[in-house]
């Protein structure tokens, strides 16, 4: 098995622990957690759980207190100064002062590419997630699901094999979101990327995911993990099939039962 | 009238539009005009009231029976009064621009050129200055809890006493002319240019930074590609407000030297010799030249900025 699919990402008896001034506040306790090539991984979970902060760990932007990460073989300092990964984050982040390639083109700049070289690879991107003809527009000339959308685009610039999003349609409608899960799924499915995707929204998780991890807070750690198995070439009419409920009910039993622990 | 308005019904549309632009165009100049005209007539008001109890005591005590007209038209055609009439100083102004050649010292063109060579110098010095010192707080905490009271004490020194102190020194080194009046000018200069490159250096939030961590960018990177353009929004507006200053510190550096040339030095004869009008017309000039200097600054502003408006 660990053969043909070899970890992308491996996290063992990780806890972070804040210190404060009454009583230490434990964001992850003890949480291990393999991710293999081509998975797409669902972190979910009440606020407070854990999730974001599981993600920030394997990304390095959070210091572990106890315990072990590994990307691609790499510690996550290693793997981050190695750009192994695009990171998505729960705002699009653009910056205003520059156009949407501009924008695209930021990691790749920064990696020292050819100006030329980098634009054609921005432009690239910018088809994939479905914004041709948009580049040379300001960030707060478009709507925030294009917003988001380009900030995806920048995240795919190194072609990265791993691509973290921390709830990146949090803050959009329904509707927008939809379509947006429709887009990443058909992107995930057609590049076969390692996605691990931070969410609160049961529907969301279960659409996207081929593994759902259900967290619960206070220490923040894993219930449960939830294998899927929908088709690969799912639309959203899915959910509305006895496959899909079956899964969400087991995620929303997963939640309860983490939430009662603690109560 | 009706013969306006028959022809308008006929065609409506073309008479609502030319309406239309003639209303935008009066949305547009009336308040400035009306405020103008405000103006114009309390200023009047207010030199007849102050310049007539030297008129009466001149002129019209000998002349009994005298008039408001009188006193009106006498009060507005002084030779020095206590506050000249418009006309007064535009005419003064106008002879002085067109009535003598550029290079003349009774030129006020000339004057502003001086002190606006001063300006300028002292607003590049000032804004390079502001810059460093920006930069520098922003790296080390512990230059900015060394540097910043001293930054805000040099502000809290009067302006017009520090000037001869400097003028002073420099002199006694040689340095004379533009140079030891521009540095005046760079002292009023570099403070809002400091003071809002820190602040606008210091703008990008934490998703900003962790964005250019994930990239593995250096500080290289995140200084020139993130922080600098950030700071722009908060450049700029401090850029004029420092111009603005810097041309009040030019004027004020050429007071104590009693300079030949420049617009303070018309200011100081002008109240040597009381003439009232020709201080009015330099101060009017002096507004005049930090209008033309903050629309240069927002012009370059415009130049700079990609995007448009934000």
């Amino acid at each position: 098995m660990s053969t043909l699919f070899p970890s992308t990402v491996e996290v063992q008896g990780v806890s972070v622990v804040y210190p404060a001034k009454e009583h230490t506040v434990t964001a992850l306790d003890n949480v291990s957690l393999n991710i293999r090539e081509g998975e797409f991984i669902s972190l979910i979970g009440p606020s407070g759980c854990g999730k974001t902060t599981l993600l920030r760990v394997i990304a390095d932007l959070e210091q572990v207190s106890s315990g072990l990460v590994r990307v691609n073989g790499l510690s996550s300092r290693d793997a981050r100064m190695a750009r192994a990964y695009g990171y998505v984050f729960q705002a699009p982040a653009l910056f205003p002062w520059r156009t949407v390639l501009a924008n695209v083109c930021l990691p790749l700049e920064i990696h020292g590419i050819a100006k030329a070289q980098a634009q054609q690879t921005a432009l690239a991107h910018l088809e994939r997630v479905g914004l041709q003809g948009f580049e040379g527009k300001y960030p707060w000339q478009l709507s925030g699901g294009m917003q988001q959308r380009v900030s995806i685009a920048r995240a795919l610039g190194f072609e990265p094999k791993l691509l973290m999003m921390d709830e990146p349609f949090g803050a959009l409608d329904e509707i927008t979101r939809d379509r947006l899960n429709e887009q990443l799924l058909r992107l995930w499915s057609r590049e076969k990327r390692t996605v691990v995707f931070v969410t609160h929204s049961i529907p969301e998780a279960v659409f996207l995911s081929s593994r759902i991890v259900v967290m619960s807070p206070r220490p923040g750690r894993i219930v449960d993990v939830i294998d899927s198995d929908l088709p690969t070439d799912r639309t959203l009419d899915i959910r509305d099939t006895l496959q899909f409920t079956e899964i969400a009910h087991r995620v929303r039993v997963a939640l309860q039962v983490g939430h009662g622990v603690d109560h | 009238m009706a013969s306006i308005t028959e022809p308008a019904a006929a065609a409506p549309a073309p008479a609502g539009i030319v309406r239309g632009a003639a209303v935008a165009a009066w949305g547009r100049a009336g308040p400035v005009l009306t405020v103008i005209g405000i103006l114009l007539v309390v200023w009047v008001a207010a030199a007849v009231w102050l310049n007539a109890p030297q008129v009466i005591e001149r002129t019209l005590s000998a002349q009994p029976g005298w008039g408001a007209l009188d006193l009106i038209r006498l009060t507005l055609s002084m030779d020095r009064p206590v506050l000249p009439a418009p006309h007064q100083i535009v005419l003064d102004l106008a002879d002085s621009v067109f009535g003598w050649p550029l290079d003349s010292p009774r030129n006020l063109l000339y004057h502003a050129a001086i002190t606006s060579s001063a300006t300028l110098l002292g607003f590049v010095m000032g804004s390079v200055l502001g810059a460093v010192l920006a930069v520098l707080i922003v790296h080390s905490r512990t230059l900015e809890r060394s540097l910043f009271p001293w930054i805000i004490a040099s502000q809290t020194v009067p302006v017009l006493a520090i000037a001869p102190i400097i003028i002073v020194i420099l002199g006694s080194f040689g340095l004379t002319g533009v140079f030891p009046k521009s540095i005046i000018s760079m002292y009023l200069c570099f403070f809002p240019v400091a003071v809002a490159l820190v602040k606008g250096l210091r703008s990008p939030g934490v998703m900003e930074l962790e964005l250019m961590h994930t990239y593995a960018a250096n500080a290289n990177h995140t200084f020139w590609k993130l922080r600098v353009p950030a700071s722009l929004p908060f450049l700029f507006p401090s850029l004029r407000v420092g111009i603005a200053a810097g041309l009040v510190g030019a004027i004020v550096g050429e007071l104590p030297t009693g300079a030949q040339a420049g617009l303070g030095a018309r200011l100081l004869t002008g109240s040597y010799y009381g003439n009232t009008v020709q201080i009015w017309s330099a101060l009017v000039m002096s507004a005049l030249l930090g209008l033309v200097l903050t629309g240069a600054v927002a012009l370059l502003e415009r130049a700079v900025t990609p995007g448009g408006k934000r």
